[in-house]
């Protein structure tokens, strides 16, 4: 009795506790494509409208149509950004996932050393009519360098400066700062009677990420060195998420209440005139949803340092940001997977598609549409083509933008609770974050 | 279960189908074999079909974590686990280092962990019997307020949990516009509740109203097999309220409270969906419960192999807490069975 009651008893606590271990499965999966169904294709869209209905409304048309062309059926699924890289993480694992997908692009590298997406050779890129159809930066960042591209670019966007027009003309600003001193001396002007001059998403760890980038180009410096190890702790990183923080510690012209926004609530206050100023990247459609008006709001190029003017090198304002569409490697109808990228990355489906979303086209042809011609537009446009780097494509790229976004943000808790952010805070958690990626 | 084998026919136990027994069928001289061994055997059958799902669901996964545990398994091998290579030790070392920031951080969690399960599942059991003796009197609008009790449980939980964390944001959430702006405690400036060291009390505030119900629930569904003719003696003999709380509530309930209290602490220790829904990906250092830790060394990290290995080592804590917790309570109660 007493050993069946002992029995029963491991019995449920290993049933209960088992969650804890249940992690993940494996699969050898099917290597290369086949065409085993022809006539169907599941794809996986990222949510780039206001909302899924939004982009179910959006693609369901285009899909349509790619149908009548082709008679090959998609199937969408649209996939919140929060679950999309563990959804991806899944399939790969298992080997069932979709046809086609969408991937943030600084995954390319990260999801290209998986080895479940299809390689863009120069085979693949000429059944989509050839890769000098694209824009340069923009391939740059579907995959490590030196390798053929994991994924094809679909959408492209950049970082701005955008700035409520009513608010600097109350405040009799005439244009909005160049340059990062500029920055500091009009967002004291501003920051006042509870108005602040810039928004941040202090507890969002891709945006941190992004800004973090961009200030260590501009510092001259590098997260990654070139055999692709991380050298987050240098001083000149160490200088450049110090001067991020410091808007919001030293120079006080970010609300210590951004520190743990994440959900794009910065776009709400920009929107409110609570804040003047944002960093964002093709922030337009939100700002109309959020009942702004055309003309509202101004874009000008993100602030480089002192001298400068938006180029490159130090003069880096911007990550290439963007969506990019991977084929999965072990895909049952790869030639009408190959036939749907084609169709999504064809000048008609680039000007509609990206019209809509208020990206850019990464397709050359497409770019020069009069649509893509908007101040707005123009400004993101050419700080792409002239002032914009990819993210670091290195295989570790999703643990950096963890490890390091979380640095910041317990950067921006610090400087939130009024306790100091200094030199050696911010090297101590770099250092941190640089160790938790070595081991 | 035990009570099965004697409602077989009698026919049944001693050879009507005695052909099919296994072992080659009936001896001379020993006739009764067959019933016993389907009698022995019977239990077992019945429950194979659960053991092999059993198998199945839990226990293959397990053991396939066990095994990833000692691979070096990143994104470049997550397409076939198989083939990442063997490390040994070399993960359990990494994350029981505590001179390394891996080993340190997951110290960190676990201690933040066991403070957090001591705190939560005390306040929930705490609360849960309060209330459940409470409703033990019958009153007006008795049944309202038991429903009412209820509503944490029956919520969805991430429903629950983002509105909580809407209520504890800092500029625009209920929590500070009450403490602060109508209360007027805690001075004028806004408290952060999910950035910080404030932060762990976010999470435990959420983690007892979520919980606690459950505890209710337990403890009230227990007190209604304990007599009323005890307390009405106890109260006839000059007992007071607590005298009877003591002395008749809590002993009667005793059993149901083991297991409770159990459940409990292995639900709140491996929690992964209150802080995940309060906190995103990433939790501030102060709340960083060890089911966020893990799932962001696994599947934000892409570490699946130390991933694997911090989880075999929660689980083997969890099994040794749990087999003290049953060895000591099951003890208890049969020291007082003796008596």
């Amino acid at each position: 009795m007493r050993r069946t009651r002992a029995a029963a008893a491991a019995a449920v606590a290993v049933s209960l506790l088992s969650a804890a271990t249940a992690c993940g499965g494996g699969s050898t999966g099917a290597e290369g494509g086949s065409n085993t169904a022809p006539k169907e294709l599941t794809y996986w869209a990222s949510n780039q409208g206001p909302d899924i209905t939004a982009d179910q409304a959006t693609l369901g048309p285009e899909l349509k149509k790619f149908e009548e062309q082709t008679g090959i059926k998609v199937k969408l699924e649209v996939v919140p950004w929060s679950d999309l890289l563990n959804r991806i993480l899944a399939a790969t694992a298992s080997g069932q996932g979709p046809d086609v997908l969408n991937i943030g692009n600084t995954w390319s590298s990260s999801l290209q050393a998986t080895g479940a997406l299809l390689p863009w050779t120069a085979k693949n890129f000429d059944a989509i009519g050839g890769r000098d159809r694209f824009v340069e930066s923009a391939i740059g960042s579907a995959g490590a360098a030196g390798q053929d591209p994991a994924a094809v670019p679909l959408y492209s966007m950049s970082y701005a400066l955008y700035y409520n027009k009513k608010v600097f003309q109350e405040a009799g600003i005439e244009k909005p700062p160049a340059t990062w001193d500029e920055m500091v001396t009009i967002g004291r002007k501003l920051s006042k009677d509870g108005r602040w001059a810039l928004g941040a998403e202090g507890s969002n760890l891709s945006n941190n990420i992004h800004q973090a980038f961009v200030l260590s180009k501009q510092h001259g410096a590098e997260f990654f060195d070139a055999a692709g190890k991380p050298t987050f702790d240098t001083a000149a990183n160490v200088d450049a998420v110090k001067q991020y923080v410091d808007l919001m510690a030293k120079d006080k012209i970010i609300a210590p209440g951004n520190a743990e926004y994440d959900k794009n609530q910065s776009l709400q206050d920009f929107s409110n005139g609570k804040t003047a100023m944002v960093l964002w990247q093709n922030a337009a459609s939100t700002f109309k949803a959020h009942g702004m008006k055309e003309g509202d709001w101004g874009v000008a190029p993100v602030p480089v340092p002192a001298g400068g003017a938006p180029g490159s090198g130090k003069n880096t304002n911007s990550m290439v940001a963007g969506i990019n569409l991977a084929v999965f490697k072990n895909t049952d109808n790869t030639d009408g997977a190959l036939k749907f990228v084609k169709f999504m990355t064809s000048d008609e489906e680039q000007k509609i598609l990206n019209r809509t979303y208020g990206s850019i086209p990464p397709v050359k042809a497409a770019q020069t549409d009069p649509a893509f011609a908007t101040d707005d537009l123009t400004v993101l446009r050419n700080t792409l083509s002239t002032s914009a780097a990819p993210l670091p494509q290195v295989p570790e790229e999703s643990q950096f933008e963890t490890a390091v976004g979380t640095a910041v943000k317990e950067l921006f808790a610090d400087a939130a609770a009024g306790r100091p952010v200094t030199a050696e805070s911010v090297k101590a958690k770099l250092t941190k974050a640089q160790q938790q990626m070595s081991s | 279960m035990t009570s099965a084998p004697t409602t077989l026919p009698p026919d049944a136990k001693a050879g009507g189908r005695a052909g099919r027994a296994p072992a080659g069928g009936p001896r001379p001289g020993r006739v009764r074999r067959p019933g016993r061994l389907r009698r022995t055997a019977l239990p077992y059958l019945l429950l194979l079909p659960a053991l092999l799902l059993e198998l199945l669901i839990h226990l293959v996964p397990m053991v396939m974590g066990i095994v990833m545990s000692f691979r070096q398994l990143t994104q470049f091998f997550i397409r076939d686990w198989s083939r990442a290579p063997w490390t040994g030790f070399d993960n359990y070392r990494l994350a029981v280092d505590v001179n390394r920031p891996v080993g340190e951080a997951l110290l960190g969690s676990f201690l933040t962990t066991c403070l957090f399960t001591l705190l939560s599942v005390g306040l929930c059991w705490l609360l849960g019997t309060a209330a459940a003796v409470f409703m033990q009197e019958t009153f007006r609008g008795r049944g309202f307020l038991r429903a009412l009790f209820l509503v944490p449980y029956a919520l969805p939980v991430y429903a629950a949990v983002i509105t909580w964390a809407f209520m504890f944001q800092r500029d625009n959430g209920m929590v500070n516009h009450l403490l602060h702006d109508q209360l007027g405690l805690g001075g004028a400036e806004h408290t952060f509740w999910l950035l910080g060291d404030n932060s762990f009390w976010a999470l435990l505030t959420v983690s007892v109203w979520k919980g606690w119900p459950f505890a209710f629930l337990i403890v009230m569904a227990a007190l209604q097999n304990v007599p009323r003719d005890l307390y009405e003696a106890a109260a006839l003999d000059g007992a007071g309220i607590w005298q009877q709380i003591r002395r008749i509530t809590l002993p009667s309930v005793g059993a149901v409270n083991q297991v409770l209290i159990l459940v409990l602490f292995l639900w709140t220790f491996n929690d992964f969906n209150t802080p995940f829904v309060l906190f995103g990906k990433s939790a501030p250092e102060a709340a960083d419960l060890i089911s966020i830790h893990i799932y962001q060394s696994s599947f934000v990290t892409w570490n699946f192999g130390t991933g694997s290995a911090m989880s075999v080592l929660l689980l083997l804590f969890l099994l040794l807490v749990t087999a003290g917790y049953l060895f000591f309570t099951t003890r208890g109660r049969k020291d007082a069975d003796a008596r």
